[in-house]
């Protein structure tokens, strides 16, 4: 017991380290460029104690839950030795944490009232809302496919730079022919789609994965899961565009 | 009173994002693995923990941080603070917005150091590596990569330059960057760049971007405010390529004085064991 609170001692003051930055950068800002008292003082000190807190709690969970559980689950598949189940589970895995984000959530509204401004799409709250959920279904289709494509090029061993490349260049042929509005929230949506949950618990299933199978390297073969999860998105939502457009 | 609502109805909304995952992760183990869970119950603690830790960290953030930077970018931003009491210019000139770079830079960079999803990838990449890989340096790498990407994105939006010639020049570095970096690193390098833009990055940036385009002249909040994020995540990759270069470089000048000064006493079994180790060789070394 004692040892354990020492852990967690330990982990507490790791999360004021990684959260002094932010400190440092925000005083600095405040009085010596704007030139202005910081405001609310006792909601900011109790807000910085939460994060901290946060912090700690959330990494000390992450080493006790979510890596095991991506880790075993990797492990029972591979042992399983169906590929089809896993890529099935890969596709869940990657469509269903993704289609409720609510960053994704946030940024298709948006994206719908961009589009409705701009004259794409009718000024009516039904098409926006049809709008921002095709976007939604599409990015999160995206995700699982790609979460699929990334576990396949574990099992066999593919490298990953001629896929990504691929994928570059997918992208650079598509900007120049997909309609000019839609480019930014494509761009965008590449980035919003990795959780802070999804992201541990796809690393353990890569690494797990690639340590399981032999003859990978899970330095090599096990990262790479996330690359193919910002990359797809942006692709299918440029076809997106092409397609409502 | 106030803060334990607060904090149960962001229990609340963290509980249902992550209800999926646990429903796939319940229904794939029972279902088709049709296996007990290994160490059920610790797995059942590190999930609230982690959902405790998720919600006391966002709480902490709309407490304190997203509203006090989100108001410090507007606040640099607005043309009060811009021309210091001058008239208004017509036209702006890029460097008129100094203080702006240096911000967006300094919170990409700092708000990178404490984004938990970053933090979970270079702990796993430290454990794979078996401590070549540095998580502390591999967090700095990125962080610095974002500081220059929202540095660069906001540059871009103060001169209205389109985004894809920047994204596309980018990705060119990529490539060549990747023939020439130590392959170890590739996969993670791709990595980094997804995972840098999450829970803490997204809405500061996303308040700078919008609080730029809609004070300057020409821009329109719409178009130009979105397009940070892609930045953010660009950029990383690109650093942690030139971490592990820089890495690989230093070592190969250490050997070389090395081999100059033990010409005689290495083997060239210990050598090639040296090149392997290169990544820890030079953690020592600094």
């Amino acid at each position: 017991m004692n040892q354990q609170f020492f852990v967690f001692l330990k982990a507490l003051l790791g999360s004021c380290k990684d959260l002094l930055p932010i400190i440092l950068v925000i005083a600095f800002f405040q009085f010596a460029v704007l030139q202005q008292p910081m405001p609310n003082v006792g909601d900011i000190l109790v807000g910085l104690a939460l994060v901290v807190l946060g912090l700690t709690f959330f990494i000390y969970g992450l080493e006790m839950g979510l890596f095991p559980i991506g880790e075993s689950m990797a492990q029972a598949f591979a042992k399983k030795g169906s590929v089809s189940w896993l890529l099935t589970f890969a596709f869940c895995l990657g469509f269903g944490t993704t289609v409720a984000e609510p960053s994704l959530i946030a940024v298709a509204k948006e994206a719908a009232i961009v589009a409705a401004s701009g004259g794409i799409i009718s000024d009516t709250l039904e098409s926006q809302l049809s709008y921002a959920n095709g976007l939604r279904f599409t990015v999160a289709f995206a995700v699982g496919f790609a979460i699929v494509i990334g576990v396949l090029r574990i099992l066999r061993g593919w490298p990953i730079q001629y896929l990504i490349l691929g994928g570059y260049i997918i992208v650079v042929l598509m900007t120049l022919i997909a309609p000019s509005w839609i480019i930014g929230i494509a761009y965008d949506s590449g980035g919003v789609t990795t959780s802070t949950i999804t992201v541990p618990l796809v690393t353990a299933l890569g690494v797990g994965l690639a340590s399981a199978i032999k003859g990978r390297n899970p330095m090599i073969d096990g990262f790479g899961l996330i690359a193919f999860a910002s990359l797809t998105p942006i692709i299918f939502v440029m076809i997106y565009g092409m397609v409502i457009g | 009173m106030d803060l334990f609502f607060e904090f149960l109805n962001t229990l609340k909304n963290t509980v249902v994002d992550v209800l999926p995952i646990i429903s796939i992760i319940l229904g794939f183990q029972l279902l088709v693995i049709r296996k007990p869970i290994p160490h059920v119950k610790q797995v059942g603690f590190g999930f609230i923990y982690v959902l405790i830790g998720l919600t006391l960290f966002l709480l902490g953030l709309e407490k304190a941080l997203f509203p006090l930077g989100k108001m410090m970018a507007e606040q640099l931003t607005a043309p009060e603070f811009i021309h210091a009491g001058e008239q208004v210019l017509a036209s702006i000139h890029w460097s008129d917005y100094m203080w702006v770079y240096v911000f967006a830079a300094a919170i990409g960079f700092s708000t990178t150091i404490a984004e938990p999803s970053l933090i979970a990838v270079a702990i796993k990449a430290e454990e794979v590596s078996g401590g070549a890989i540095n998580a502390n340096s591999l967090r700095i790498s990125v962080a610095i990569g974002v500081a220059v990407g929202i540095a660069v994105g906001s540059y871009r939006i103060v001169v209205g330059h389109p985004i894809h010639y920047y994204i596309i020049a980018g990705y060119i570095i990529v490539v060549i960057q990747t023939f020439f970096c130590p392959k170890l690193i590739v996969p993670l390098a791709y990595d980094s760049g997804g995972v840098t833009t999450s829970t803490v990055t997204v809405p500061l940036v996303a308040a700078l971007g919008l609080g730029l385009a809609s004070t300057i002249p020409g821009r329109s909040p719409l178009i130009d405010g979105f397009g940070l994020i892609a930045f953010a995540s660009l950029f990383p990759i690109i650093a942690v390529m030139a971490y592990a270069q820089i890495t690989e470089a230093k070592t190969k000048r250490v050997e070389k004085k090395l081999e100059i000064r033990n010409k005689n006493k290495l083997t060239k079994r210990n050598l090639k064991h040296k090149q392997q180790d290169f990544l820890t060789e030079s953690k020592e070394d600094r």
